[in-house]
């Protein structure tokens, strides 16, 4: 048998320690969930990663090696997506019916979103260039990116927001939702997707397939409109 | 499954190369998306065979942002001094916005129900 030190080389080298390590992880993460019950706090995403983060610490990885087995699990979020299509088709019957609640929900959840984190990054008086990351938060990651970079904002700091608001709004939106005593689970599931993308798409899933559905179309449609109008709500409210 | 996944990159590459090709503001998997719908209109029999493959990713959509979650950590130092505003102002405009969106949704589905029973 090799010694340790030589076998934590080659095995740092493949993707296979952080591929597994991240699939283990979720696992615990995800079983802890369930065996709860769900509940908002413990969400899959957040407890997943705060049993990675320990782990990267105590064998000093960097996220770059971390992200070379990672990567894989990233990727899927591509096919994830398109994926979604097929939820928005099995609701197509009601969707079809909820054309105007859609279509003005998805205009005020998306200005709102941004036009709040503008106003308060103001009225708190963070730097504009911080100002600016913030402003596409709510929308999925590689278009929140893009608006970050044309307008003048951080990317690498937007790209940590979006994860951060996708987790925020998938732990809210159960407590909020059911204080407001809201029942339907497409205005539940509406709601979660247009503030907080993926993540929140995630959640809904997790609750209920209805609230899902109508999570993806909203995050599909977010997409779009967020960067139309994040470009100029920084120009009416900067 | 491996058609599924076949169907599902394939819509994926058609949308990153439409929204690439057009210089569209929107990721490629969302226009994918929109088409694989497209594709489910003309070929309805097609979902039943999507299905079990789709229900097994989306149950695990949590799972697929666990990388980035990490990067979040990995990266924390770019919210510098301000991390703690940062998270009061994101908790708070993820609440507002989800406010005025289930707000809105109920109100127009109310208002429509009333002029189109």
């Amino acid at each position: 048998m090799t010694d340790v030190a030589s076998l934590w080389s080659y095995l740092s080298t493949t993707p296979l320690i952080w591929l597994t390590t991240t699939i283990l992880a979720y696992l615990v993460a995800d079983g802890v969930a369930r065996q709860l019950g769900n509940p908002p706090w413990a969400n899959p995403v957040l407890l997943s990663v705060l049993l990675i983060a320990p782990v990267l610490w105590l064998t000093q990885t960097d996220y770059t090696a971390y992200f070379e087995g990672a990567q894989f699990i990233h990727f899927l979020l591509g096919p994830a997506t398109v994926a979604l299509a097929l939820p928005l088709w099995d609701n197509r019957g009601t969707i079809r019916t909820s054309v105007a609640p859609i279509v003005l929900a998805l205009l005020t959840g998306s200005i709102v979103a941004a036009g709040s984190a503008i106003m308060l990054a103001r009225a708190f008086g963070l730097p504009m260039e911080v100002l600016l990351s913030l402003a596409p938060k709510s929308t999925t990651a590689p278009v929140a990116l893009g608006i970050s970079e044309a307008i003048g904002g951080i990317p690498a700091l937007t790209a940590v927001l979006v994860i951060m608001t996708g987790i925020i709004g998938a732990v809210t939106v159960t407590p909020l939702m059911n204080l407001l005593r809201i029942t339907d689970w497409r205005a539940r599931g509406f709601a979660v997707g247009v503030a907080a993308h993926g993540i929140g798409t995630a959640r809904a899933f997790q609750v209920n397939p209805v609230a899902g559905a109508y999570a993806g179309i909203a995050m599909a449609l977010n997409a779009l409109l967020t960067s139309v109008i994040v470009p100029l709500l920084v120009r009416w409210l900067v | 499954m491996l058609h599924t996944f076949g169907l599902l990159l394939g819509c994926q590459l058609l949308g990153e190369v439409t929204a690439r090709g057009f210089g569209l503001p929107m990721p490629g998997p969302v226009l994918g998306l929109a088409l694989l719908v497209l594709i489910l209109g003309a070929m309805p029999t097609l979902a039943e065979r999507l299905r079990p493959t789709t229900t097994v990713i989306l149950a695990n959509l949590s799972f697929l942002f666990v990388p980035a979650g990490v990067g979040v950590i990995g990266n924390l130092e770019v919210l510098s001094a301000d991390g703690i505003v940062l998270l009061a102002i994101l908790t708070l405009s993820t609440v507002l916005s989800m406010l005025a969106a289930v707000g809105t949704f109920i109100g127009v589905r109310h208002a429509t129900e009333r002029w189109a029973p």
